[in-house]
């Protein structure tokens, strides 16, 4: 990859060292994406705050690159731990580290946003514009749905091109490359949001490349759908995009049907019941929110019920009586961070959860090794709430 | 220093020198959902029960998969010193790999198709072929193996 001089100045740190380890990052993946160059980009959001995901090592990262680092572009910020408003019964030494990286964010001029859905909360750039997105529900649906460009980042190479304001062009970034060479044909009809998480699953697995076609689905504007399918797609593999395709479109193809959903929901379904409900992987905008009002019609949860939403949206929601509505219903709001990871759900307090996200029941299964009972949030109210 | 039989090229993408038994896996990895960063072990693969451990080994698969916070996982396990000594990917270099690894000083390469397959040849005559002891050079891009 070619740097210009002033590209070849930072790297060698004549600009302070935070600077330099950000080029150091950026040039890696230049030279693992055989880009020939560096590309402004002009929003950045960075994953990497929790400090149950990034431990001690990631805290003394981002301390040391804090001390001379600044972001050039508007960054959001990914969920930490829990909600800064409400804390919960942790462990001082948990809090106050994960308060230390909050910290380190500020200092580099990160917007603390704590949100893994920032297309719903900060004002978007135009369409066309390159942007460096690391959550991977975030990066797909940008991709997919928003007509934004960014590759599949990764924490930190989100946070560099947050220092460096550019990101390698390659891959996503490349006009052809967004174009699928490969489709998955759905032949189901997908009636919820975890009908569109599971072919998100499959795909994300299936699909090896960038991006991927998809036909025969309909009923993606409604916000739990793009988001579960997005989610879906960006957790179980490395694709980055998904474009709808016509059924003629002459290319490969991969079919999705009643034998391929049974696979995924098999895997990734661990459970008949569970402890607790949760909602919000990724957190849950208004769009949501007011579904879940709708749907719920005043009856109330027959098990804990726990909602993460960005603090945004649970302040937006509040001024309009939502929030005392779904309070009543026995809903417990967490802002600020997500059901995946976060230290108020794992082995300690639980066995098993209740979810409708495939996000939250692959993380919840590898990770924090909770048992997960997977299912839509029409039969979750339908079996978990009463008059 | 020790002589080794077959040299196969690659492609350099974090510098760095490094020798270690195989730890070969042909499915992609999350690092955030399958590995422990405090032990380095790591679980969930292939649908197998049994755990791997990272540590000391030559990391090879595809590529990694999943979360964009596993560039953080590689950067841990090489803080509490229980991370492999070099990675190679055979699929695709993916961001959170080539990422982590800049950060980690973990050397990092690429090899094509048709270096995999001599690779595969390479090993595949012995028994367990997680035994065999490589050496990484990404500076030279050669991997020698024993």
């Amino acid at each position: 990859m070619l740097l210009t001089r002033e590209e070849e100045k930072g790297l060698l740190g004549e600009y302070g060292n935070a600077l330099a380890a950000a080029y150091r990052i950026l040039v890696a993946i230049g030279e693992a994406t055989d880009a020939e160059k560096l590309v402004p980009i002009k929003w950045a959001h960075v994953s990497g705050v929790n400090y149950n995901t990034i431990g001690d090592s990631g805290l003394e990262f981002l301390k040391e690159i804090s001390r001379d680092g600044k972001v050039k572009v508007a960054t959001s910020l990914n969920p930490m731990g829990f909600d800064r408003e409400n804390l919960p019964d942790l462990s001082l030494e948990f809090i106050e580290k994960q308060m230390e990286i909050t910290r380190a964010y500020s200092k580099l001029g990160v917007t603390p946003t704590f949100s893994c859905i920032p297309y719903e909360i900060m004002s978007l750039p135009n369409e066309g514009t390159q942007v460096s997105l690391a959550e991977s529900n975030a990066a797909v649906l940008a991709n997919s749905y928003l007509n934004l460009i960014t590759n599949k980042e990764s924490a930190l190479s989100a946070l560099a091109s947050a220092i460096t304001g550019k990101s390698p062009y390659s891959d996503l970034r490349i006009e052809e490359n967004r174009n699928p060479k490969i489709k998955i044909v759905n032949e189901l009809d997908l009636e919820s949001e975890l009908d569109y998480g599971l072919l998100g699953y499959f795909a994300g697995k299936t699909i090896q490349r960038s991006c991927t076609g998809i036909c025969n689905i309909s009923n993606v504007t409604e916000a739990w759908n793009m988001k579960s399918l997005a989610a879906g797609i960006g957790t179980s593999g490395s694709c980055g995009m998904f474009r709808l395709q016509e059924l003629d479109t002459p290319m490969e193809k991969v079919n999705y049907g009643e034998r391929e959903r049974r696979e995924t929901l098999d895997e990734l379904n661990t459970s008949d019941d569970g402890q607790v409900i949760t909602f919000g992987s990724p957190q849950l905008g208004m769009e949501e929110l007011s579904k879940l009002q709708t749907l719920l019609q005043h009856k109330k949860f027959t098990k804990p019920c726990k909602v993460f939403c960005p603090k945004m949206v649970y302040c937006k929601a509040k001024k309009v009586g939502l929030i005392e509505t779904l309070q009543r219903a026995g809903i417990d709001f967490i802002s600020d961070a997500c059901t995946c990871l976060t230290p108020l759900i794992t082995k300690k307090n639980y066995d098993s959860i209740i979810t409708n996200s495939v996000k939250a029941s692959y993380y919840m299964k590898t990770s924090n090794k909770l048992s997960v009972a997977l299912m839509s949030l029409k039969s979750i109210i339908k079996k978990y709430t009463k008059s | 220093m020790r002589e080794f039989d077959l040299k196969i090229g690659c492609k350099k993408i974090v510098n760095g020198k490094a020798r270690g038994k195989v730890l070969l896996f042909q499915k992609p990895l999350n690092f955030l959902g399958m590995v422990n960063t405090n032990t380095g072990e790591i679980t969930n693969i292939e649908d197998r029960t049994e755990t791997y451990q990272l540590r000391n080994r030559i990391l090879v698969f595809p590529n990694s998969i999943g979360s964009s916070v596993g560039a953080y996982t590689i950067f841990s396990l090489k803080s509490n010193n229980v991370s492999p000594r070099g990675i190679i990917c055979t699929n695709k270099v993916d961001i959170t790999t080539a990422s982590g690894c800049a950060i980690s000083n973990i050397p990092l390469a690429f090899i094509n198709k048709e270096n995999y397959r001599k690779f595969i040849e390479a090993i595949e005559d012995h028994f367990n072929s997680n035994e065999i002891e490589i050496l990484l050079d990404t500076e030279r891009e050669i991997i020698s193996v024993d």
